[in-house]
């Protein structure tokens, strides 16, 4: 699996991407993330490992606390995702530029 | 509070074969032949994007429902060599209102042989929040987007 097919996958769940949408606001440790969701902690604690291991939160320790936070390389997959989204794109437009003149109508939606 | 990470730009290149007359006219007025159908900020299914041709011009997708939504505005427009559009899509697939939010997507349309390189920049993605790790957070959002989302599945398989 590459990179970004664990980070798309991680993102692919709507309580993963509320996790992410949380620790906007700063770190965290499980047990206040936790209690904002209707799910039990041993869940939340498996959804913080998935978005880990997909480099979209690390964890970093505080006294005894750890605390979640937006991993930076989350970075990486936005970029990612944006190359793919314009590399189609342009493939696209390259498409119809080149379409003969004949051929040329309305793609239907 | 999260600081502001600056995002490094993404640059996509394709050389087409047509002049940059006709690449311009493809990539503006032309957009709803090419723009994939599942992208779009819309709550229903797309009909059609426009781009507005004209500095200031809007770009708006219009849907099934008979909505319109606002996805951008041209920033510069210099046919046929130069297009600079606002990219007024938030981290959680609304519209952008505030211009100071809305990353930048410039496309230069430069000749090559008889065709033309199509240098696309989009930049400034760390406007859209604090830190573009917010929007990171957010590509996989359940409205809008999601079409784009499989398609970059399907390509990464």
């Amino acid at each position: 699996m590459t990179y970004q097919d664990a980070s798309f996958a991680a993102l692919g769940d709507p309580t993963r991407r509320q996790i992410l949408l949380l620790l906007r606001d700063g770190p965290a440790p499980v047990g206040t993330i936790a209690g904002r969701f209707p799910v039990s902690r041993p869940a939340i604690s498996q959804h913080l490992k998935v978005l880990k291991d997909a480099q979209l939160v690390v964890v970093r320790p505080a006294g005894t606390r750890r605390l979640y936070e937006l991993d930076p390389r989350g970075l990486a997959a936005l970029r990612a995702f944006f190359e793919q989204f314009w590399n189609e794109a342009l493939l696209a437009f390259k498409a119809e530029v080149e379409r003969p003149t004949r051929a040329r109508r309305r793609r239907t939606p | 509070m999260t600081p502001t990470v600056a995002v490094p730009p993404v640059r996509s290149t394709i050389v087409v074969n047509a002049p940059p007359a006709r690449a311009f006219e493809v990539f503006t007025t032309g957009i709803d032949r090419w723009w994939p159908r599942s992208h779009h900020i819309g709550k229903t299914d797309m009909k059609a994007t426009v781009v507005e041709p004209k500095l200031g011009g809007r770009c708006y997708s219009t849907h099934v429902d008979g909505s319109e939504v606002t996805w951008g505005t041209v920033r510069a427009w210099e046919p046929p060599r130069r297009l600079v559009l606002a990219w007024q899509i938030t981290p959680t697939y609304q519209c952008e209102t505030d211009p100071a939010k809305a990353s930048e997507v410039e496309v230069r349309f430069v000749p090559e042989g008889g065709g033309t390189r199509v240098e696309l920049e989009h930049r400034h993605f760390e406007r859209h929040g604090e830190g573009g790790a917010a929007m990171a957070a957010s590509v996989g959002a359940p409205n809008g987007w999601t079409g784009l989302l499989g398609l970059f599945k399907t390509a990464v398989g």
